[in-house]
């Protein structure tokens, strides 16, 4: 089966809402065939907009939305037969679940029995058999999240977009309806266009996350790679914990650079989106890949001093001050190797100059 | 299972029951003191009159008290022909006794309502009756005008006895008790009541009608707009509000009337020639118009806090589903803006159906209501009986009204803010 990698198509599409700001810049965004894609960014950054420009509630101001080929800025919402999920579930409050559910059918003209198998197909699909005809209201959060997504699914959409839909739900519904969604997706193939501002929810649903930023996607990629290789800061410093130093690039040579931080010292980086010397930089380097009193071999070697202990169970957290970064963290494993721990002490820390990326400065 | 039933008891031994009780009194104490300068008030301004104005409908004592012995004399008495010697003499001793009082004028007046010619047959009798001699009464009395001799004219004294009347609500919807007693409609060309009746449903349907109408889209418009011009277009809803009810009508008399703004600006469109201004008021057209105007706050503003709270995304969910705007309108949203149709609906009704200055004032003779009669029989035939009567069929009539909904829609589900 070849997939058609450009089922949805965002082409240079501009969105202003008041002819002085655009909100969304110059966006080219391809979606293949059954893909789990996320729109990742914080409030503001433009990517709700490009769902509800999807979806047809919102007109491009510039540029055209292609869907499986066809251009649809001018389909109205009703005709371009994409399932959606709102952020607080949209349920008909006056509806039975199962009239929730029959309503995309109903508008369909389907027949009543054919209503009712799809209604009893996409309600197992979600385990929620049984509920029919229980109001939106008397069920808990997680299960009008559930009906929700079984409504969006109900008339066999290609496509699904969804708007935040955990967002409302305490911490531990929310990880398992992630994986509930993410089952789904794998089960029936449906394209999902996944919006959220929870890096955790992207990176664990996800094939591709979209980070936005400003209105601008800042990086398109697979969830590993958008944690191992950020290609700008603010990407590094959107998804997960980063330690950055600010400096200048000193000595260019081909996959390592130096890098002179403000208080004097070098360190090795790894050059990413630095191209000549005297360029300013931030230095973006994960927590879990700076290790203490090691014995392996790495080519940057300093000392800091503890300011602050955590105890996380699994792990430690430890703060220090280091090369003039007093926030720097590490991540210290459990285990018995690393007990002499403690405030105020003086402990080695090295990094392999790969993962220390030399990006954009802040 | 006894030790479920047992009753639980505090660490001192008192059963839970009576200690919450205890616990809880204070504060209902207080709660009732924090609302009873209102329950008194009410008590004072509302309660007791309605309690009043009812008894005053029905209360027909004024006759009983003034004829005692001839209603006592009267219980034995068939109706079918002169009433006995008893009758005639407890009647002269009670009016006797009236005409000592002075109060027989006020007996003439009671008894010709219940039949005309009591008033001169009374007249008579009490300058006749100073020169009556003891005894035989009976052929006294009916020597005095031929009408005391007519037995039709004693069954009229007869029907006044009992000291409570139905009659005043009889007359509120065009009937009289005749005098076979039997209940019966008036003469065609005098039923006037029933024609104020159902003038004042229909007005106050069609004023509901025509505020609905009007109102959703405003209210609909004024909940989904930004807060920047949803605040203004409020303060134009509510600018009515702020304004003299009498200031309102009388400005719709200048609008409305022959020479006024409204039909000018027809003459100068062109839509009406200037020779064939049409009347706006005076009838029900400035009656339909006027209290419209002053209604539709009553619509929107329940419509407007019920539209308040439902989710932009609703409409959303309806259309990218599939459905047309019309179908995500129609399935979607309004059943969920019913209960404050609801509470509009009936707010309008029951309001359009008292309604009083404004009908008064722009209402001419085909646009004036029931409560413009009321008013009337308040203030210048001073029948307060009858006007209580009338007063509280409309409450009646509202209260009806309001359980009909209730069976229909559910009194729950209306929701005023």
């Amino acid at each position: 089966m070849s997939k058609n990698l450009d089922f949805v198509k965002f082409d240079k599409v501009d969105k202003s809402y008041d002819g002085k700001v655009l909100v969304v810049k110059d966006l080219n965004l391809d979606i293949a065939e059954g893909e789990f894609i996320t729109m990742l960014g914080p409030s503001g950054s433009g990517k709700t907009t490009c769902l509800m420009m999807l979806a047809g509630f919102e007109t491009p101001t510039n540029g055209e939305i292609y869907l499986d080929k066809n251009p649809i800025s001018n389909i109205p919402p009703h005709k371009r037969g994409i399932g959606m999920v709102f952020q607080n579930y949209a349920l008909f409050p006056h509806m039975t679940v199962y009239e929730n559910l029959a309503f995309p059918l109903k508008v369909r003209k389907f027949q009543k029995d054919e209503i009712d198998k799809k209604v009893d197909k996409a309600l197992s699909m979600v385990s929620l058999s049984g509920f029919e005809n229980r109001m939106p209201g008397q069920l808990s959060g997680g299960q009008q999240q559930r009906v929700a997504v079984a409504r969006s699914l109900v008339f066999d959409p290609q496509l699904v977009l969804m708007d935040e839909p955990l967002g409302a739900l305490d911490k531990n519904l929310r990880e398992s309806m992630q994986y509930e969604i993410k089952h789904i997706h794998e089960s029936i193939g449906v394209t999902v266009v996944y919006v959220t501002h929870d890096q955790s929810e992207a990176l664990t649903m996800s094939n591709r996350i979209a980070v936005f930023n400003d209105g601008k996607v800042q990086q398109l990629s697979s969830p590993d790679k958008l944690y191992e290789e950020p290609v700008n800061s603010f990407v590094a410093e959107f998804i997960g914990e980063n330690n950055t130093f600010a400096g200048q690039v000193t000595n260019m040579s081909g996959k390592e650079c130096k890098v002179k931080l403000n208080d004097g010292t070098e360190i090795v980086a790894n050059p990413i989106s630095v191209k000549s010397n005297g360029d300013k930089t931030t230095v973006s380097l994960r927590p879990e890949r700076a290790l203490i009193n090691t014995k392996e071999k790495m080519d940057n070697n300093f000392k800091g001093k503890i300011e602050e202990v955590i105890y996380h169970g699994d792990h430690t957290r430890v703060r220090l001050d280091l090369l003039g970064n007093k926030e720097f963290i590490l991540k210290v494993p459990n285990s018995s190797a690393n007990m002499d721990i403690k405030m105020g002490n003086q402990i080695n820390v090295s990094w392999n100059s790969h993962d220390a990326r030399a990006l954009d400065p802040k | 299972m006894s030790s479920e039933t047992e009753k639980i008891l505090t660490t001192d031994g008192i059963p839970l029951e009576v200690s919450l009780k205890k616990a809880e009194r204070k504060n209902k104490i207080k709660a009732f003191l924090l609302v009873a300068p209102l329950l008194l008030f009410l008590l004072i301004t509302y309660i007791f009159p309605i309690g009043d104005m009812l008894m005053r409908s029905v209360d027909d004592k004024m006759v009983t008290e003034m004829l005692p012995k001839t209603f006592k004399s009267m219980e034995k008495w068939d109706g079918k022909e002169l009433p006995p010697e008893e009758v005639f003499e407890s009647f002269y001793l009670d009016f006797q006794k009236l005409v000592e009082e002075k109060r027989d004028g006020k007996l003439s007046t009671q008894l010709n309502y219940t039949k005309n010619g009591f008033k001169s047959i009374l007249k008579k009798l009490r300058r006749k009756a100073k020169n009556f001699e003891e005894g035989n009464y009976k052929e006294q009395i009916m020597a005095v005008h031929q009408r005391w001799a007519d037995v039709e004219y004693w069954r009229a004294i007869q029907r006044r006895a009992p000291a409570y009347t139905s009659q005043k609500y009889l007359k509120g919807i065009d009937m009289y008790k005749n005098e076979e007693g039997n209940i019966v409609s008036v003469e065609e060309d005098r039923r006037i009541h029933r024609i104020l009746w159902l003038r004042t449903l229909e007005i106050a349907f069609f004023v509901t009608l025509l505020c609905f109408l009007m109102a959703y889209p405003i209210a609909h418009l004024l909940a989904t707009l930004p807060m920047k011009y949803s605040n203004l277009l409020m303060i134009c809803v509510l600018l009515p509000f702020w304004t003299s009810l009498l200031v309102r009508t009388a400005s719709w008399m200048i609008l409305l009337q022959q020479q006024g703004v409204v039909n000018d600006f027809f003459v100068m469109i062109g839509l009406v020639a200037d020779d064939s201004r049409p009347e706006m008021m005076f009838n029900k057209t400035g009656t339909y118009v006027a209290m419209t105007q002053i209604l539709l706050p009553f619509m929107v503003l329940p419509l407007y806090s019920v539209m308040k709270t439902i989710s932009p995304s609703l409409m959303r969910a309806g259309k990218s589903l599939g459905g047309t705007p019309f179908v995500a309108f129609w399935k979607v949203y309004f059943p969920l803006t019913i209960p404050g149709i609801g509470a509009g609906c009936l707010l309008v009704f029951i309001l359009a159906i008292g309604y009083y200055i404004t009908p008064a004032l722009v209402g001419g003779a085909s646009g004036t209501l029931i409560s413009n009669q009321i008013a009337f029989h308040m203030k210048s035939t001073l029948d307060w009986s009858f006007a209580s009567a009338m007063g509280l069929m409309l409450l009646a009539g509202v209260l009806a009204i309001y359980w009909v909904y209730n069976k229909l829609v559910g009194v729950d589900n209306i929701k005023l803010g």
